[in-house]
């Protein structure tokens, strides 16, 4: 099998076809670390994660200990969690706040800008002792909107024209609030046994939502007094969002904290949630605002950045550990300057469906380590995502799954990338939006 | 020198032996025994009337163990609402993570009654849920804070806060049981 030919793509015979090898092999596995983990731009951190000077936060990326902090000087830093000396790790807990950074093996000290600042017994050194040198590294970063992202390569464009249409989509979040977003205390952190491109997909699969969430529909019908009737009548779409990123925009059926009032909330938040959407009108203009509103959207940004501005926003970030394993973490934001009922509301909301202890999450996870295993099983070679091939693409359709497919295989085969948009939709273009009546539920996982 | 502090609340110590707190321990430990024992068969609907109407189940995320849910994300936040609802879905065959439902073992220990008042009693215990199901075989080990009241001579769970040990939910992928 060449590696050029993972990706069945033939939009004249209606037939989008993935090869399971992509998500079994060690070699493809390896390839992926050099030709998409070492160059794309990556999902690191919230700059609300580091308000004050001296905070830090330690992550996993790429398999890459990394962490960034806040220097004394108000500015966003990031490093490789390593010291120039020997190789500790300098940030051993996850969080905190320190005046220096320092290696606890022979007690280098770095400040806040990674200056190399002593060490005991500098005179063992000799005059020509470099400091600048021997200071902290830092890998190339940058922030959109206070999503923090870093980069391996120095060839790779910059942040922005890297997310393409997907900063769009981020202003969407971002701009909920004139104080700004915040990440939320606490945070999921789970493993799936499955390849990490699998959550990709199912995080903008709006086909399973309705089959494999059953329990969380009928929760909010039942327990909640959900409106049935809407979720028939939704109306969305699927959009291919440029270099891989894709999206599916979609009527919200539940609550959103902005600001859309479902019984879920209580009648006494009906007011509150009205003047926050008049003041995102009053802000934004009637067309962005009532997007924001009434709108959800499940977003992937190449490769493995989920942002899910439904019945709660979520940042979702997996890192693979293997062609078969990746570690999954998950934050909750709200806007900085959100307390009390609506804050309490907006917690509520997110454990209704997300989460591992959630009424969805689990399954999408089992979900996932269930084709896992029908992979092993043999006999069938090939995935099909050519759902809504023929159409303009509806929320619950393929086409944002299949647009991250074609970025995957240039990138992976190194082949010069060609975007495509099916239908000759071009980037900021918005498809007809069409209801998907057969079955028109979004995947909100 | 910068030092380690201990988490919040910090430890406490048990009651008194008098033959009371005797009795009182005694019913505690029976309580949450039964409850391990009722989760263990999978006999929910007989769980839920351990607990009052008004009784809340929390269970805060892997890394922040004292998360408040009015202001942190956790992982679970139930009202007695939420609880029946979370039994509709594991006794429905829908909640694909438990279908088949997996093989648990609860093993309670360290009881201790830390305080009462006129009406409720709070105790802490240690716990190790051990799941079985899919290949996977490991504990979820952590520690339970509990209220309880005495509602028509019998003990009944108001508050049941499970902390988690787990770094991490890396083996089960998520909380799909009552923990």
């Amino acid at each position: 099998m060449e590696i050029s030919e993972l990706v069945y793509d033939r939009p004249d015979l209606g037939k989008f076809r993935v090869h399971r090898s992509s998500m079994t092999s060690p070699e493809i596995y390896e390839l992926e670390k050099r030709r998409i983990f070492d160059r794309c731009w990556l999902y690191l951190g919230h700059e609300s994660e580091v308000p004050n000077p001296g905070d830090y936060v330690r992550r996993v990326v790429a398999e890459r200990a990394l962490f960034f902090a806040r220097n004394r000087d108000g500015e966003l830093v990031v490093f490789h969690n390593t010291c120039p000396h020997r190789g500790a790790l300098i940030c051993r807990t996850d969080h905190g706040n320190a005046q220096v950074f320092q290696c606890f093996y022979h007690a280098w000290s770095f400040d806040t800008s990674g200056a190399l600042i002593g060490m005991p017994d500098i005179d063992g050194y000799g005059p020509d002792f470099d400091r600048a040198e021997m200071s902290l590294r830092s890998p190339r970063f940058d922030s959109y909107k206070g999503f923090i992202f870093v980069c391996f390569d120095q060839a790779t464009e910059s942040l922005v024209e890297y997310l393409a249409g997907a900063a769009e989509y981020l202003d969407l979040v971002a701009d909920q609030s004139p104080a700004g977003m915040r990440v939320i205390p606490g945070s999921n952190r789970y493993t799936i046994k499955a390849n990490w491109k699998l959550l990709a997909e199912n995080s903008i699969d709006g086909y399973h939502a309705l089959p494999t969430h059953q329990t969380y529909f009928d929760y909010m019908a039942n327990e909640v007094g959900g409106n049935v009737p809407a979720i028939n009548n939704r109306q969305g779409f699927g959009r291919a969002l440029g270099n891989g990123h894709g999206v599916m925009e979609n009527d919200a059926i539940y609550g959103r904290p902005i600001a859309m009032w479902h019984p879920y909330f209580g009648e006494e938040a009906r007011p509150e949630i009205r003047r926050i959407k008049e003041d995102l009108i009053a802000r934004h203009g009637p067309e962005k605002a009532l997007r924001m509103c009434e709108k959800s959207r499940n977003m992937v940004i190449f490769p493995n950045l989920v942002i899910n501005d439904i019945m709660a926003v979520t940042i979702r970030v997996f890192q693979p550990t293997g062609p078969d394993g990746m570690d999954v973490t998950a934050w909750e934001m709200a806007p900085a300057d959100e307390t009390g009922n609506l804050l309490r509301r907006r917690l509520d909301s997110f454990l209704s469906f997300l989460g591992p202890g959630g009424f969805a999450t689990p399954d999408d996870t089992e979900a996932l380590e269930s084709c896992q295993h029908g992979f092993r099983s043999g006999g069938v070679e090939w995935s099909d995502l050519s759902r809504g091939f023929y159409r303009d693409p509806r929320g619950n359709d393929e086409l944002q799954m299949r647009s991250f497919w074609r970025r995957w295989q240039s990138l992976v085969a190194d082949l010069p990338h060609v975007e495509q948009f099916e239908r000759g939709l071009a980037l900021g273009e918005t498809p007809e939006v069409l209801p998907s009546p057969e079955l028109s539920v979004a995947a909100d996982n | 020198m910068a030092t380690q502090t201990a988490p919040v609340p910090p430890s406490v110590g048990g009651l008194p032996a008098t033959e009371e707190s005797l009795l009182l321990q005694h019913e505690v430990e029976q309580t949450l025994y039964l409850e391990a024992r009722l989760l263990d068969d999978w006999n929910l609907d007989e769980w839920l009337t351990l607990y009052t109407e008004d009784a809340r189940y929390v269970v805060p995320t892997t890394d922040l163990p004292e998360g408040d849910p009015e202001s942190d994300l956790v992982f679970i936040d139930d009202d007695y609402n939420r609880m029946a609802a979370r039994i509709v879905r594991l006794k429905s065959r829908h909640a694909h993570r438990e279908y088949p439902w997996s093989r648990t073992r609860r093993f309670i220990g360290n009881v201790m009654v830390t305080g009462t008042d006129d009406d409720e009693v709070e105790a802490t215990a240690s716990v190790a849920v051990w799941r079985f199901r899919a290949g996977e075989s490991s504990p979820y080990v952590g520690r339970y804070d509990v209220r309880l009241r005495r509602v028509d001579g019998r003990l009944r769970l108001c508050y049941k806060r499970a902390i988690l040990d787990l770094e991490e939910l890396s083996d089960h992928g998520a909380l799909s049981i009552i923990f």
